[in-house]
């Protein structure tokens, strides 16, 4: 079947050999400036999109619902520092309130995936068989065609698309990627001494799993978590964007992004906020699982 | 090999049927009436019409059926007639040249890019050139890509004019550098970052020492060994993007209005035209399974050590 590694590539990190075996975690330092940065965007958004009536009244126009239509595509004035949409409501105030669904969809999605590559990962590299089959020839489907038409085919037959059926798109569709991840890395473990000691002596497959194998398998795929965010919250703004993702009334980047689109040319502030946190939003998750990364699995650098 | 084409191609089968049921299936659900669609929103649609419409597109069989009628077309060449009454077949034949336009400059661009910059960082590893890569690399996978388009369209399509800012009107190069630019930003940060890793594993291998041995240059060594070796997962990596690009060109022939086939399948999605998205998603998953097992012969004929797995 298509996906499956049929060719044995020989891949770069084949030769980690114990004599170049990383330092153990708790003695690679963690707080240094390449986390703590990024760590701080990362938290602050957090807040944003936890407590976005917190920030979005600071020019004293807190309601992003409070519109004007004859303020339509206004510029900035003073109140009103980043201008106003097309239904003349204050940009900033729906720029504040457009990271909550973003980020729940980041969080929500990347926790669904890692969740399902925990528990699938694990049970086909340790079970093997017709467990590993089933599972691996479900990815091999997903690997098997692109991505990005699968879910435009899927969402756009979906009228109400909200948060949650967004979250549940993308994870249908990314679960493969990080599952192939933790299998790969829990097939590794299943074959070590521990393991087979752990077997031998009559310990259950629940408590194999969860006390020697998951411990020792996880790095990869928490290395790729906070990139991970960033990729499904720039998924889910492409989608919108699109016109397949979140839909109006729902305040979102995406959803600004898409009515923004045809009047770019004379009013690109409209285009120009709502793009400037979704990056600095994904940069900073991007940036910090980047850090976080060499943290856990140092063979990657 | 042939025997490992052939495996492969039997491979495929199921993965094919499965993929284009999905396909089929999910359209087939599209809410709205199909009658109202063909027959265009102003028309009064007599019982006679609705009937007629229904016989002529089978509207009336089961799923099954329907899905049965069109892989039995798709077989023939046949991708079906959408609900203008234009043959799919015909608007892919109009699209497929400008994609394959930019995607194959999307690409070289890629290729150029990420390995060129993957081998400035490996071999200046530690030092700034490969701290800037890293750094730039990072951006690039941070910033949405369709931000990126949005910016290239406005400061050097609209407020600078130096390229057109959607459309093909001007040809190849100047209108495809634009969409080609955002299409190769997608995949120059993973590859860089696999040609950096590959080149700096390489540098420790024993054919280098033996090279060094013989009294080579670091420079022929370099070029000659430790590139051309590490070139094997990325040759991988660069087939294996080729089904990205056609996943990305649906988003960037959409925002610079570039009439491929990723703006086909957009526009047949916005006018929920199901026979345009079956028959071009169809044809986007051929592709890319075509090109998935291309890629594996390569590298197989590239590199020795890769064996065509026996069971595949």
């Amino acid at each position: 079947m298509s996906g499956t590694p049929e060719t044995t590539v020989v891949t770069p990190y084949v030769t980690l050999t114990p004599e170049t075996a990383p330092t153990p975690l708790r003695h690679r330092p963690l707080l240094t400036p390449r986390v703590l940065l990024p760590a701080s965007v990362v938290a602050l958004v957090l807040v944003v999109a936890a407590f976005p009536g917190w920030f979005a009244g600071w020019f004293g126009h807190g309601d992003p619902r409070t519109c004007d239509l004859a303020n339509s595509r206004g510029g900035p004035t003073s109140g009103h520092p980043f201008g106003f949409d097309i239904q003349g409501c204050d940009l900033y105030a729906n720029v504040v309130y457009g990271t909550r669904p973003s980020v729940f969809i980041g969080l929500a999605v990347t926790a669904g995936t890692v969740i399902i590559a925990v528990v699938l990962g694990c049970a086909a590299a340790y079970f093997g068989g017709l467990v590993d089959s089933a599972v691996s020839r479900t990815m091999d489907v997903f690997f098997g065609f692109p991505v990005l038409v699968g879910q435009v085919v899927i969402l756009s037959t979906i009228e109400a698309r909200n948060a949650f059926v967004v979250a549940g798109v993308l994870i249908l569709f990314f679960w493969p990627y990080t599952t192939r991840l933790m299998r790969s890395a829990a097939l590794a473990t299943v074959s070590l001494g521990y393991v087979q000691a752990a077997r031998g002596v009559g310990a259950s497959p629940w408590r194999v799993i969860i006390r020697h194998v998951l411990p020792n398998s996880s790095g990869p795929v928490l290395a790729v978590v906070g990139i991970g965010i960033g990729a499904m919250i720039t998924a889910e703004s492409a989608l919108t964007f699109l016109g397949v993702g979140l839909r109006q009334p729902t305040i979102s980047w995406g959803v600004q992004l898409n009515t923004a689109r045809d009047a770019f040319r004379a009013d690109p502030h409209l285009l120009l906020f709502p793009s400037l946190f979704l990056t600095v939003t994904v940069l900073a998750f991007v940036l910090l699982g980047d850090a976080l990364r060499d943290v856990f699995d140092p063979r990657l650098q | 090999m042939v025997a490992f084409v052939v495996r492969r191609i039997i491979g495929m089968v199921p993965l094919v049927i499965g993929a284009t049921f999905v396909i089929f299936a999910a359209v087939y659900a599209l809410p709205g009436d199909p009658v109202r669609a063909i027959a265009g929103p102003t028309t009064e649609i007599s019982p006679a019409t609705r009937t007629a419409i229904t016989e002529e597109y089978d509207l009336d069989d089961p799923l099954l059926v329907q899905y049965w009628y069109y892989v039995t077309g798709v077989l023939r060449g046949d991708l079906g007639v959408d609900l203008r009454g234009r043959p799919v077949f015909e608007l892919v034949e109009a699209a497929w040249p400008v994609t394959l336009q930019l995607g194959a400059t999307a690409w070289a661009m890629m290729a150029l890019l990420g390995v060129g910059l993957g081998t400035l960082a490996a071999m200046h590893r530690g030092h700034s050139p490969d701290w800037a890569v890293l750094g730039l690399t990072t951006v690039i996978v941070g910033i949405p890509y369709f931000v990126v388009a949005y910016v290239l369209q406005i400061v050097v399509g609209v407020q600078l004019g130096w390229l057109p800012a959607s459309g093909v009107r001007e040809g190849w190069p100047a209108s495809y550098v634009l969409p080609a630019v955002c299409l190769a930003m997608l995949g120059v940060p993973e590859l860089a970052r696999l040609t950096r890793a590959s080149i700096i594993e390489n540098r420790y291998a024993d054919f280098v020492d033996t090279a060094t041995a013989k009294g080579l240059t670091p420079r022929v060594i370099m070029v000659r060994h430790i590139v051309r070796n590490s070139l094997v997962p990325v040759v991988s990596v660069l087939g294996l993007s080729l089904g990205f690009l056609l996943g990305g060109a649906i988003l960037v022939e959409g925002i610079f209005a570039v009439p491929g086939l990723g703006y086909t399948l957009f526009t047949g999605i916005e006018q929920k035209n199901g026979p345009v998205v079956v028959g071009i998603s169809t044809l986007m998953v051929f592709i890319f399974l075509a090109l998935n097992l291309i890629v594996d012969v390569v590298c197989g004929l590239l590199d020795p050590r890769i064996r065509l797995v026996r069971d595949a």
